[in-house]
């Protein structure tokens, strides 16, 4: 058997993680290998262009059912679709009760328990909701999880401020364990000289942007279908980009402990390409009253 | 063994801190101090409340543990919910001696545990709802119950559970209070916060119930704070004062009622017993209501006397004549119980280490027995108790602070005083050094020790440890001088 590669996504919320990791996924399966995802967010929206469905039963939502997570077996919360791929959904509660990071522990615990990563599995995808807010959400990359993580981003101030605190994330778990950084993706916005920007990220995360997947309405055609591209329109050229990632991913032997850099340095890469704007320090401070008094004084 | 002088205990502090590393030393040696009756302020040769070092081996306990266990847990006829998984509630069940009457489990609760058992999912999706419903069940199943306070666990201040709002509506659908208490285990260094939590939550959802409701005062109205009635203590105090012609409203809260606390308000004057777990309670009184309040000491007859006294000075002739009146039944039995045990105990040494009230408190005790009280510390006071502790401690005595189970061992072991009055956690350790030990939480399931009725229990209980004989017989035979040995055994060959 191969040996099981289990990779995590992290990325800004609503940079397009779930969409991605899925036609990733969809591209993966389609050349044979077997994959799992594991959808790490109480949204539990992470397996639905696999499955055709609005939200699969997770396993916290069940374990709530049931009683306890004890009480239920793994055929209850996998369930397969696209291309053999099995999805898990660790769900959790409603925003602002109880405690969502708990809910991704136990998820993942119940599934190693169960055994739900058997010989046959080729690779691992956990999708993570946005912000690691508290240990919960770091665990995918904790001990024996994923090795490998992906940061999705795209050429904005406020992804970037992400990727790189996710990269601080990593440093963190990868003296104490295994995991590396293997990659940004560039899921692009279309804004100018976004490919070279992200390039220079990574560079100076001391990663890789792995791909530049363009904008294409295509995707979103797929969406409301709750398909992927690749089983939408498997002709349509955005479905090579994806398996362009694939195989890319498939080869990567670029794992690194990334180098965060300081929020200095970001900006200067911001400020280098026109992203933001040097701070005017004259205007710091003071309100539309005074700025109006003193624009009046100068004429 | 002789005490020591002061130059001997500070080089004893010294050679004890010896061992630790340099930064645990700096901050231990602030807890370690040679008592000098001189000082005003503990604060200059003092430090308390302060988080304990990681490895030393402490006996404190948590802020639960200061709500559930101390303030709120002997409440009887009220149902205490520990909120959060199992076992805080179940290691917390009983575990004190609170004596209390009524019929357990129909109109009181005491010893029993309710506990919201939680499970991985209560944690993930939140406790509220199993909360809202298990207080429904308690209504159904004990409608005698007069109110429910719900005692957080650490997991209800991480997931941030609601406790307020499922409280205010459950106390509006069965028309009965529900106080919910932050009591985090996580929060402060010690129960000592938790005493304070808890006070304040019978300050905001219980003390003003009553306010402008009518109720048939006397003169002579007081009430008992902070008697946990230990083996009975409160009953042993509270006949004192009656005696001496008061009207006890409420006892805080040994063996005490939710209609006993909200009447409290209405008092004349507030008795306190345990200054540390129940002081801000009686600030808030004095402040809300203008009600006085008076520290009080019933251990040992001398302090006894000098409380009833003191209580008596509030009030007018009619009561300082029945405290002394009291005073004079008591006192030939207290010569009595003297004139017995004295003797026997008459020069013997102790040195304490018990919670927040007791090492200072029962030195007069003692002190009435001939006994010296040569050592002593507390696991959770403030400096407002070491203030009060200089005072009653010999010069050159010793003093420890949160002390770690190494430090109370070498203390002991080199001070080798005729007595320890400690806790279970310690008991075994220094009987086994042959030093007699006498539990001082929960009078070693004796007592009551309070009042003149428990000094006569105290002092016999004192003699049973000091004087049993077993302490003489702590060598085998096979380890006594060989001529003994030898000769015994020529004798039964003969």
């Amino acid at each position: 058997m191969a040996k099981l590669r289990q990779a995590a996504i992290y990325g800004k919320g609503g940079i397009g993680k779930s969409t991605t990791t899925q036609n990733l996924v969809a591209a993966l399966a389609e050349i044979g290998k077997r994959v799992m995802i594991v959808g790490c967010d109480p949204k539990a929206d992470s397996t639905r262009l696999i499955l055709h469905s609005k939200a699969q039963n997770s396993v916290m939502g069940l374990a709530a059912e049931a009683g306890s997570v004890e009480d239920l077996e793994l055929e209850d919360v996998m369930s397969v679709g696209y291309g053999g791929i099995k999805c898990v959904e660790s769900g959790g509660p409603e925003p602002g009760v109880g405690c969502a990071g708990r809910g991704v522990i136990t998820a993942i615990n119940f599934l190693e328990e169960e055994g739900a990563y058997d010989e046959d599995l080729e690779f691992v995808f956990y999708d993570v909701l946005g912000d690691v807010v508290c240990g919960g959400f770091a665990m995918p990359i904790r001990e024996n999880k994923a090795q490998e993580i992906y940061i999705v981003c795209s050429g904005e101030m406020m992804a970037m401020y992400a990727a790189n605190n996710i990269a601080k994330g990593i440093v963190k778990y990868a003296n104490s364990g295994g995991v590396r950084l293997a990659g940004l993706i560039c899921n692009s916005r279309n804004t100018d000289r976004e490919d070279e920007l992200i390039i220079a990220l990574a560079e100076k995360l001391g990663t890789q942007m792995i791909h530049f997947i363009p904008r294409h309405n295509i995707v979103q055609h797929a969406e409301i279908r709750r398909m992927t591209v690749i089983e939408y329109d498997p002709t349509a050229p955005q479905a090579d980009e994806y398996r362009t990632l694939a195989k890319k991913i498939v080869d990567n032997k670029n794992f690194v402990i990334p180098t965060p850099v300081t929020m200095d340095e970001l900006e200067a890469l911001l400020m280098e390409f026109g992203i933001m704007e040097a701070d005017d320090e004259s205007i710091i401070g003071k309100t539309a009253a005074q700025l109006a008094a003193e624009a009046l004084a100068a004429a | 063994m002789s005490e020591l002088t002061r130059e001997e205990t500070e080089a004893l502090i010294q050679e004890v801190l010896e061992v630790y590393p340099e930064k645990a030393r700096k901050d231990r040696a602030k807890h370690l101090a040679v008592n000098d009756q001189s000082i005003e302020q503990s604060k200059k040769c003092i430090t308390s409340n302060r988080k304990s070092l990681p490895g030393v081996m402490t006996v404190r306990g948590c802020a639960y543990a200061g709500s559930k266990g101390v303030v709120w847990g002997p409440i009887k006829d009220m149902i205490h919910v520990s909120h959060g998984p199992i076992g805080c509630g179940q290691y917390s069940r009983a575990g004190r001696r609170n004596y209390y009457v009524g019929t357990t489990g129909v109109d009181t609760f005491g010893t029993m545990n309710f506990t919201s058992d939680f499970q991985e999912k209560d944690i993930v999706f939140g406790g509220d709802k199993k909360l809202a419903k298990l207080i429904a069940e308690i209504e159904q199943l004990f409608p005698l119950h007069k109110g429910i306070s719900v005692q957080s666990e650490c997991p209800i201040g991480l997931i941030g559970d609601d406790i307020e709002a499922v409280a205010k509506k459950g106390a509006k659908e069965m028309n009965k209070p529900i106080v919910p208490v932050r009591c985090e285990g996580f929060r402060g260094v010690s129960q000592s916060l938790g005493h304070h939590i808890a006070n304040d939550s019978i300050r905001d959802w219980v003390l003003d119930k009553r306010d402008g409701q009518p109720f048939e005062a006397t003169p002579y109205d007081v009430s008992i704070i902070g008697d946990y009635n230990i083996g009975g203590d409160a009953w042993s105090s509270r006949i004192l004062l009656e005696e001496m012609g008061l009207r006890v409203v409420s006892q805080w809260s040994g063996d005490g009622t939710l209609a006993e606390i909200e009447k409290t308000p209405k008092v004349k004057l507030n008795l306190l017993h345990c200054y540390r777990s129940m002081n801000y309670i009686s600030r808030h009184m004095e402040e809300k209501y203008g009600i006085p309040w008076l520290e009080y000491n019933f251990f040992g007859p001398t302090k006894i006397a000098e409380s009833l006294r003191a209580i008596a000075g509030h009030f007018d002739d009619t009561i300082k004549e029945g405290a002394e009146r009291v005073i004079a039944k008591y006192q030939p039995m207290m010569e009595a119980v003297i004139a017995k045990y004295k003797p026997r105990l008459q020069g013997k040494t102790v040195m304490l280490y018990v919670g927040g009230l007791r090492p200072r408190h029962v030195i007069g005790a003692y002190e009435d027995l001939g006994m010296k009280v040569i050592g002593t510390g507390y696991e959770f006071a403030h400096n407002d108790d070491y203030d009060r502790t200089i005072k009653e401690m010999g010069n050159a005595t010793l003093l420890y602070d949160d002390a770690t189970g190494f430090e109370l061992e070498e203390f002991i072991k080199r001070i080798k005083p005729d007595l320890v009055g400690s806790g279970i956690k310690e008991k075994y350790v220094f009987q086994k050094m042959g030093i007699p030990l006498r539990q001082m939480h929960s009078w070693d399931y004796s007592g009551p020790y309070h009042g003149y009725d428990g000094f006569a229990i105290f002092a016999r209980d004192m003699d049973m440890a000091i004087s049993n004989p077993c302490w003489s017989k702590q060598t085998p035979p096979w380890k006594k001088l060989p001529e003994v040995a030898e000769t015994s055994e020529l004798k039964k060959v003969a």
